[in-house]
């Protein structure tokens, strides 16, 4: 089974990822990183791993396997 | 092989090839333009790379690019072409990348002509381009020598990893003379591991910028590569320099002219000698030690500023005066110079 | 589907500011190197601007050269190595600006060289200055009152300028903006190696990218004004080579 894996220390809290997401599977957190930035995680029920937030992450911080 | 006669530009461009250069890049300008046209059919024939590039500033950087490869590069211009070279020398010697630029001089600032001159002294010797740098700078003074000094500069280039720049003028890039090439050596791309071919996965990338960015002692790095420079690299001639009380300094073109002076001179009784700068940075500070009766240096030079004279005086100190003769419109003659030389000895004994 | 992208690319963390689109770009180059087996082979100069971060972030050999002048400096790299591809990846004031004469005869020789030309609509480094790609009413650092056309001309397109040039391998423009777009800049990014590794000549695909630190903008705002206003001016498509 497939799964979006999401590495919260490249996060720089952009948001083009939610605005990517169709399912409305991500959200900011609220919590901050290393970096001071606000982070992004995923909600597994609604994600279909359909890429889009990988392709337009600048951090690379998603990764589907 | 046989001496045959060649023009200058033609025996420079020439040697560049028998060096194993096989990356030429240029624009025309004149009294420089022979080597463009001579490489625009001969690197065809050895199998090597020509470009007419837009300008001076893609011609040297065509030869950052083909340095940064590997490849035995080189530009060549002259007068407000060279001018334009400086961006991309600047960032050679950043780099740490060998490469050879010559300046065929002409005379004047701005446009000035395109007759000889030798008035780039200052901008070749000083660095010419931004920040803190200096370059080897060598000056032929006849048509063998542009050969064997082309030739002489990758090798140089190579050694410190550094550009070197090669100071000829009109005269000397104009005029043909009996000429011997040596035999081609090849040069292999792949020979230096810092060339960048491509990053093998789990290696680390190799970088051509700025070493500073990543070098870390960068000032004593660049003190000590500046002072071999200096300690090894010294070449010169000297004529009849021991017992002379009045000593010519020139290079180039007029450095001819001046061994005939020395001849003419000592037939008169006068003790002249010369020190010829081959090496114009690093100026060959050596040659001075010779000079033990020296009352006065004259620099002969096509240059209405006497640029070399700054040079001489670093070189001796406070031993004794240092004056300028030349004209920027023609070659110093034999006589007015030994005239020159024989007034300025007179007023400095006048002076003792 | 799997994913993940390239470690060329993923081995550090990137120095670029939250938004920007140098992080896209660079992930497009690196997967459509890994795809064709040239990631070990990419030859890459910068521009001394923010794309020149990328010698940090990314591993492939790559030269710094002066500005504007990259592409002088991978054509010397494309003659030497001949068999390696070779990126020359720029800004639009690099590209169409200070070195508007070495893009320009470039693309009139048909140089053998993959020119990248991040269009972010100013000057990032310096602090978001006026550029030739700059909108009419554009404010930047440099037009405080914004851009007037009758002073500082319309917007450069590269398509009026090259579309041309019948010999060029590949024209294209592509964004950024959103995934299906980012889909496509990759195909064109692709198109653009194969003519490259083929020897067909000069290819440049610009890219629309967001700025947001200079655009005065939040990363999402700067999305959508790429959509909605630079793309009146900056239509993406292939201009040469497509078909």
């Amino acid at each position: 089974m497939e799964k979006l894996y999401i590495e919260p220390d490249r996060c720089k809290g952009c948001g083009y990822c939610v605005r990517a997401c169709n399912k409305e599977a991500l959200y900011f957190t609220g919590n901050v990183n290393q970096k001071g930035y606000d982070t992004v995680a995923v909600d597994d029920e609604k994600c279909n791993c359909c890429t889009a937030c990988y392709r337009m992450c600048p951090d690379y911080v998603f990764e589907i396997r | 092989m046989a001496k045959v006669l060649m023009k200058g530009n033609d025996a420079l461009a020439e040697a560049a090839l028998a060096a194993g250069c096989r990356f030429y890049s240029g624009y025309p300008i004149t009294p420089q333009t022979e080597i463009l046209e001579y490489l625009s059919w001969r690197m065809d024939e050895v199998g090597g790379e020509f470009i007419q590039a837009e300008s001076e500033l893609a011609g040297i950087n065509m030869v950052h690019g083909a340095a940064a490869a590997g490849a035995r590069a080189f530009t060549t211009s002259s007068g407000p072409g060279f001018s334009l070279k400086q961006e991309g020398i600047s960032y050679l010697a950043a780099a740490d990348l060998p490469a050879v630029v010559v300046d065929v001089m002409r005379i004047g600032t701005g446009l000035g002509d395109i007759s000889l001159g030798q008035g780039d002294y200052w901008q070749l010797t000083r660095g010419g381009g931004h920040g803190d740098y200096r370059t080897l700078v060598l000056a032929p003074a006849s048509v063998q020598e542009s050969v064997d000094l082309m030739i002489a500069s990758f090798d140089l280039a190579e050694k410190y990893l550094h550009p070197v720049l090669i100071a000829s003028d009109a005269a000397i890039g104009q005029m043909i003379e009996a000429v011997e090439i040596p035999e081609a050596v090849e040069h292999d791309i792949d020979q230096f591991e810092w060339s960048i071919k491509g990053c093998k996965a789990g290696t680390e990338p190799r970088k051509v910028q700025n070493i500073y960015y990543h070098h870390p002692d960068y000032e004593g790095f660049l003190t000590n590569k500046y002072a071999e420079m200096e300690a090894n690299e010294q070449r010169y001639e000297a004529f009849e320099v021991e017992d002379a009380e009045i000593v010519l300094v020139a290079y180039g073109i007029s450095s001819r002219i001046c061994r005939e002076v020395v001849d003419v001179g000592r037939a008169q009784g006068v003790k002249i000698g010369l020190i010829r700068p081959i090496t114009l940075w690093p100026f060959p500070i050596k040659a001075f030690e010779l000079a033990k009766s020296a009352k006065a240096f004259l620099t002969i030079e096509m240059s209405i500023l006497g640029q070399m004279v700054d040079d001489v005086r670093l070189a001796i100190g406070d031993a004794c005066p240092v004056d300028h003769y030349g004209s920027i419109f023609e070659i110093p003659e034999t006589d007015g110079v030994l005239q020159a030389a024989i007034a300025f000895l007179n007023k400095v004994k006048g002076e003792v | 589907m799997k994913i993940k992208a390239p470690d060329t690319v993923t081995f550090t963390k990137s120095g670029f500011c939250p938004g920007c689109g140098h992080g896209l770009a660079v992930r497009l180059i690196a997967e459509v190197m890994e795809e064709m087996g040239l990631s070990d082979k990419l030859l890459t100069v910068v521009d001394v601007a923010c794309g020149s971060l990328n010698i940090e972030s990314w591993k492939f050999d790559t030269v710094l050269a002066a500005h504007g002048r990259p592409l002088p400096v991978a054509v010397g790299i494309q003659k030497v190595r001949k068999d390696n591809p070779v990126v020359a990846y720029i800004g639009d004031g690099a590209a169409y600006s200070i070195g508007m004469a070495e893009t320009m005869h470039c693309a009139l020789r048909n140089d053998n060289i993959l020119t990248i030309v991040i269009n972010n609509s100013l000057y990032g480094m310096t602090g978001g200055q006026c550029a030739p790609t700059s909108l009419p009413g554009q404010v930047t650092t440099s037009t405080p009152h914004g851009k007037d056309p009758k002073k500082a001309g319309m917007p450069f397109k590269v398509e009026d300028a090259f579309g041309g040039f019948e010999s060029i391998a590949y024209l294209a423009r592509g964004s950024m903006t959103d995934a299906a777009n980012m889909n496509k800049s990759k195909k064109m990014l692709r198109k653009a190696f194969d003519k490259h590794m083929a020897g067909q000549g000069f290819c440049l695909v610009e890219l629309l990218s967001p700025c947001p630190t200079n655009l005065g903008l939040p990363p999402l705002a700067n999305i959508d004004w790429i959509a909605d206003e630079m793309m009146k001016y900056f239509p993406l498509g292939e201009f040469r080579g497509g078909a």
